[in-house]
């Protein structure tokens, strides 16, 4: 994978998810690593996204990366109308690694075949956040200590959620079973569901948090109001998918609780102290496996 | 000649593109570049057929298509049949295949895809080539027969 670019999470064969989650490993047992002093990283969000930003901008100053470039569209040569072509050609020739997020579905594919170095792609509007799905596969691995044979409840918003898509179709390579809980209309896409029933592989969809007493892992995402064609519908259906404290009594000792985060009230704030709630953690994780990401795409030797 | 009269005029040496559906004779035209060509060309619309009701027909003398370029109209007119011209006379029948990845002629239906906001030549893997469902190489959503758009 070294010099290649990481554009959508298939773009990985299995044997690559699985040294990038090695990597994050050994980066998380030892964090400080100044093996980037000599080069330079090109931070480009042309879509402002804070959390992303800071925790990549994290893992490149962890590993002694120079960082430039900018934080939204409003502070970059795209408001005065330069394309995305023109922009990366030139940053392209200045940084050794492009980390980029923008709005448009597939600009950073495009961004990529403009590129003399690789680019990593933070997010692009609806389409992928591999990084994300790593992070998430990391986490899942190191609270479960392996990613095959596992039951994996997700819940919420799973029609228009990038990051479930992304999730499920990278879980997929590891014998899952998944259990689907969503409002009808945020029900998972029927593309989703015919690539696992070619799959084979085994799912349950429910409208309610039903079963969690099965449940190895727990996904919560947001459900927003505006994605519901009724607003009432949104009022009717709203606290089905809230968790709360007590939800979790019957639930396995070692199962987590993840959410990609910004968190609205979909997470009562009573779980935060349980054992159990692990997105802190997992958003902790993004650091080390970016850190993994860009180690290995610039291909550094580690001591 | 035959006792049929003839709805288009016959040709002495070129290419007869027959049985396009009438909707997408404009298109095939654009997609041939013919709008762009100094040779003659006829065409008609809302033919007689026995296949398909109505019918576009496009004549296109002293041209041969090279089977890359043909192909490309197998998007708009997958049933299209091409009759080779020589000396008024059909040398040759071909049909046309829908290609595995289609470069530059489609519309990505994605309002928010890359492609849309930017000079960029679309690219899309024929997924299935039955329902015509092609997947764009950027934005990576699938553009079906219905969605289809010339550019
Ligand atoms: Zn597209």
């Amino acid at each position: 994978m070294k010099n290649k670019s990481l554009v959508s999470i298939n773009d990985y064969s299995v044997e690559e998810i699985l040294y990038i989650l090695k990597l994050a490993s050994y980066f998380e047992k030892n964090p400080i690593q100044p093996l980037m002093q000599d080069k330079v990283i090109a931070s480009l969000f042309f879509e402002p996204s804070t959390r992303t930003r800071l925790s990549f901008e994290t893992a490149m100053g962890r590993l002694g990366a120079k960082i430039i470039g900018f934080t939204d569209s409003s502070s970059s040569s795209t408001t005065k109308g330069e394309s995305i072509k023109d922009t990366i050609r030139m940053v392209s020739n200045y940084a050794d690694l492009i980390v980029m997020r923008h709005s448009l579905e597939g600009s950073v594919r495009y961004a990529s075949e403009q590129s003399s170095v690789p680019v990593i792609n933070a997010g692009d509007g609806a389409n992928q956040h591999p990084t994300q799905t790593l992070l998430d596969l990391y986490s899942i691995q190191k609270t479960q200590g392996r990613l095959d044979n596992l039951k994996i409840f997700l819940v919420g918003d799973l029609k228009y959620g990038r990051t479930v898509h992304s999730l499920l179709i990278a879980l997929s390579l590891f014998n899952p079973e998944f259990y689907f809980v969503a409002p009808e209309e945020l029900s998972l896409p029927k593309e989703y569901k015919l690539f696992l029933q070619r799959k084979g592989i085994t799912f349950y969809e429910d409208v309610e948090m039903n079963n969690l007493d099965k449940a190895d892992i727990l996904y919560m995402t947001r459900v927003q109001k505006e994605r519901f064609s009724d607003p009432m519908e949104y009022e009717r259906v709203k606290n089905a998918y809230v968790l709360r404290n007590s939800m979790l009594n019957k639930t396995k000792d070692n199962m987590r609780v993840l959410h990609p985060l910004p968190r609205v009230n979909e997470i009562d704030t009573d779980v935060d102290s349980n054992p159990k709630a692990y997105y802190f953690q997992q958003a902790e994780n993004g650091v080390y496996t970016r850190m993994a990401i860009i180690s290995a795409i610039m291909g550094l030797s580690l001591t | 000649m035959s006792q049929h009269k003839m709805q288009v005029s016959a040709i002495e040496n070129g290419t007869v593109i027959d049985h396009i559906p009438v909707k997408s004779l404009f298109d095939v035209i654009l997609i041939l570049g013919l709008d762009n060509i100094e040779n003659q060309i006829t065409f008609g619309a809302n033919l007689d057929s026995k296949k398909q009701g109505k019918k576009g027909i496009i004549k296109v003398s002293d041209k041969y298509f090279e089977n890359d370029e043909i192909n490309k109209i197998a998007l708009v007119a997958p049933h299209a049949k091409l009759n080779i011209i020589e000396d008024y006379f059909v040398a040759e029948k071909r049909d046309v295949i829908i290609p595995d990845i289609v470069t530059g002629i489609v519309k990505c239906f994605n309002p928010k895809c890359v492609t849309n906001h930017e000079a960029i030549v679309t690219r899309f893997k024929v997924e299935n080539k039955e329902v015509l469902a092609l997947k764009c190489h950027y934005c990576e959503k699938i553009t079906t027969r219905d969605e289809l758009l010339v550019i």
